[in-house]
């Protein structure tokens, strides 16, 4: 049977995590289909179609379905269930919001943000903020999962061309939950997950205006994203959905650089899989040099202006 | 209206835990135990709505061995009113737990049940939505803030993109994330008192609920160690290494 995929986009793009989930749905093997849901986002479907790998595009649109919300998401899911032996999707915000709920109807397990695909019913995901390995089996004939996108690789983007099919969404209608707002941060720089390089900051900041200050230019210097500790963010040094860890965002970039982090457990979750990790604290003794491949023991008011000009 | 707050016992959040040698697991034994921090939040914003008017009783649950009784109780010390043991040994999947928390809803008839958004020795991060979805209730995942008006509420949630905003109807299932507030430390006197209030023991098969696993671990290993690198002396060092060492500039 074949894999349903649940593309992750704001219709008017398809967010690169889910030509990574794509790679671990394809392991799997079978068709795979990818399910865009939206409202007016026929751009999210037509990039979807272009990827390597994908027999088919879904495209289903209506007002319910505008803004991610669980339950019409979770309905339509559902309505088209019977027919796939496999779920899955990027474990983004919406992926974890919506498919354990996928699952619930449907009374099936789900196994969240696989880290491997073993083999068709086997795959091996992280438990005490990565400090274990599981390697699961799933017994059932249904599959659910999450895929943590940072451990795959993105499909190509230059597959013959699927169809674009759109689905009826006429009964989904849900009055539960109503969409109020979002408030999405909006940068130029490169978004966290698919940065090459990523410079964080933690409570050493001490402000925004420090962050600002000392982390950003640097971050412009080398392209970077940015990220933060839980500290930095539960301070308001940094807006939420720039937290890296255990319970934010789990990054592998070629080059992650940790600014006054401590490198408490929640927050190697998080990077200790970056391919360079730099770390500079003014305490040699910080656990994040344990994971480090170069540690500057400096204090980073005075390290950071002086990489920002080393750097052209 | 009530409130249902399940709490899990978990391996403390400082510990670094070790996977047994021979792959069946990790290593629990003698390691320091603690509710899970996202419940303790959970147990926080109840608490808060009580004080607020908008809640008149504080249910908390926990489905595990009978020492996760001494969770329940660091809730009640908190300031919870009841608590409910489920009782076993098994290690119960999101999808029992849910089916046992929709066991305790129906008999409970709370109006909101906040879940933590994951506890941190599966990190799963189902619970919640599974309940949701089991008992056809609305659900609001990663809530960093929650208003309570008549019969809805508004929540705040974390996203990847930033903070969503959604209004949803009661009853419902709210999961809580890390900014949602700093939970409270319980008070001697309150421990003492808490050891009075009333704890209700069950079991799943109570609420007809089979808790065999749905999946099965194959193994448990160590993840690909990391060796610590070296420490450069200066800036200009660093940034060398990075250009002709490492390649990443
Ligand atoms: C349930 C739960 C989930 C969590 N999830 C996450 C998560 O997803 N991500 C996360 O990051 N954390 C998470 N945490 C929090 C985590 O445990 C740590 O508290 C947090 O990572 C610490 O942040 P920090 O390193 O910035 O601060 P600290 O631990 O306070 O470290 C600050 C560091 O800065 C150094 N420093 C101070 N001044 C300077 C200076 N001038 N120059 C250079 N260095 C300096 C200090 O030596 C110290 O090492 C979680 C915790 C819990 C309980
Ligand atoms: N055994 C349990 N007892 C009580 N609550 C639980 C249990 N397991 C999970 N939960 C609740 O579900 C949340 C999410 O857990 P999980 O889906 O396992 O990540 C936890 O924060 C708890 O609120």
């Amino acid at each position: 049977m074949p894999i349903l995929l649940l593309a992750d986009h704001d219709n008017a793009t398809l967010s690169d995590l889910t030509a990574k989930a794509l790679t671990a749905a394809s392991k799997i093997g079978g068709d795979v289909h990818v399910l865009v849901a939206g409202k007016g986002a026929k751009a999210a479907a037509d990039a979807a179609a272009k990827l390597s790998g994908v027999s088919k595009v879904l495209l289903a649109e209506g007002d319910d379905l505008a803004n991610n919300l669980a339950e019409p998401l979770a309905a339509l899911i559902v309505s088209l269930a019977g027919t796939y032996d496999t779920i899955i999707s990027a474990a983004t915000s919406v992926g974890k919001n919506v498919l354990p709920r996928v699952a619930g109807l449907l009374d099936v397990a789900q196994i969240s943000e696989i880290i491997e695909v073993v083999s068709a019913d086997t795959f091996k995901r992280p438990i005490y903020a990565g400090n274990a390995i599981q390697t699961v089996q799933v017994a059932g004939a249904k599959r659910i999962i999450t895929v943590r996108t940072s451990s795959f690789a993105p499909a190509a983007s230059q597959g013959p061309l699927a169809a674009v099919e759109k689905i009826s969404t006429a009964a989904l209608s849900s009055s539960l939950s109503a969409f109020v707002k979002d408030e999405l941060s909006t940068s130029d720089r490169p978004e966290l997950t698919s940065a090459k390089i990523i410079i964080s900051g933690g409570r050493a900041l001490g402000s925004a205006e420090k962050f600002e200050e000392v982390i950003l230019p640097v971050a412009d210097k080398l392209g970077a994203a940015v990220g933060a500790s839980r500290a930095a963010v539960d301070a308001g040094y940094a807006p939420n959905d720039w937290q890296v860890g255990q319970t934010g965002k789990v990054v592998a970039p070629e080059l992650y650089i940790a600014c006054g982090i401590s490198g408490a457990i929640q927050h190697l979750a998080g990077m200790k899989d970056s391919k360079v990790i730099v770390a500079i604290n003014k305490d040699e003794e910080a656990p994040i040099f344990q994971v480090a491949d170069y540690g500057l023991v400096a204090g980073l008011f005075e390290a950071l202006p002086e990489l920002e000009k080393g750097l052209r | 209206m009530k409130i249902l707050v399940p709490v899990k016992r978990v391996v403390d959040y400082n510990v670094k835990i070790r996977v047994k040698p021979d792959g069946s697991g990790v290593d629990l034994t003698n390691v320091k135990m603690s509710m899970n921090p996202f419940d303790e939040i959970s147990v926080e914003e109840a608490l808060r709505l009580k004080e607020a008017g908008k809640a008149d009783e504080v249910v908390v649950v926990s489905i595990g061995p009978p020492k996760a009784e001494e969770t329940l109780r660091t809730a009640l010390a908190m300031g919870a009113d009841r608590a409910i043991l489920v009782e076993t040994e098994d290690q119960v999947e999101p999808l029992a737990v849910a089916k046992i928390l929709r066991g305790i809803a129906d008999a409970e008839k709370p109006g909101l049940i906040i879940v933590g958004k994951q506890a941190i020795d599966d990190d799963s991060n189902q619970t919640g939505q599974m309940l949701a979805a089991l008992l056809g209730w609305v659900q609001a995942t990663f809530a960093s803030k929650i208003e309570i008006g008549d019969g809805k509420a508004t929540v705040t949630r974390e996203v990847d993109g930033g903070l969503q905003t959604i209004d949803i109807k009661m009853p419902a299932v709210v999961t809580t994330d890390l900014r949602l507030n700093e939970p409270r430390y319980a008070s001697l006197p309150n421990i003492m008192k808490a050891k009075k209030k009333p704890l209700d023991k069950k079991s799943p098969a109570d609420f007809g609920i089979d808790t065999a696993a749905r999946l099965k671990v194959l193994k448990t290993e160590e993840p690909r160690g990391r060796e610590a690198g070296i420490k450069v002396k200066s800036v200009a060092e660093l940034i060398d290494k990075l250009k002709n060492e490492a390649g990443v500039l």
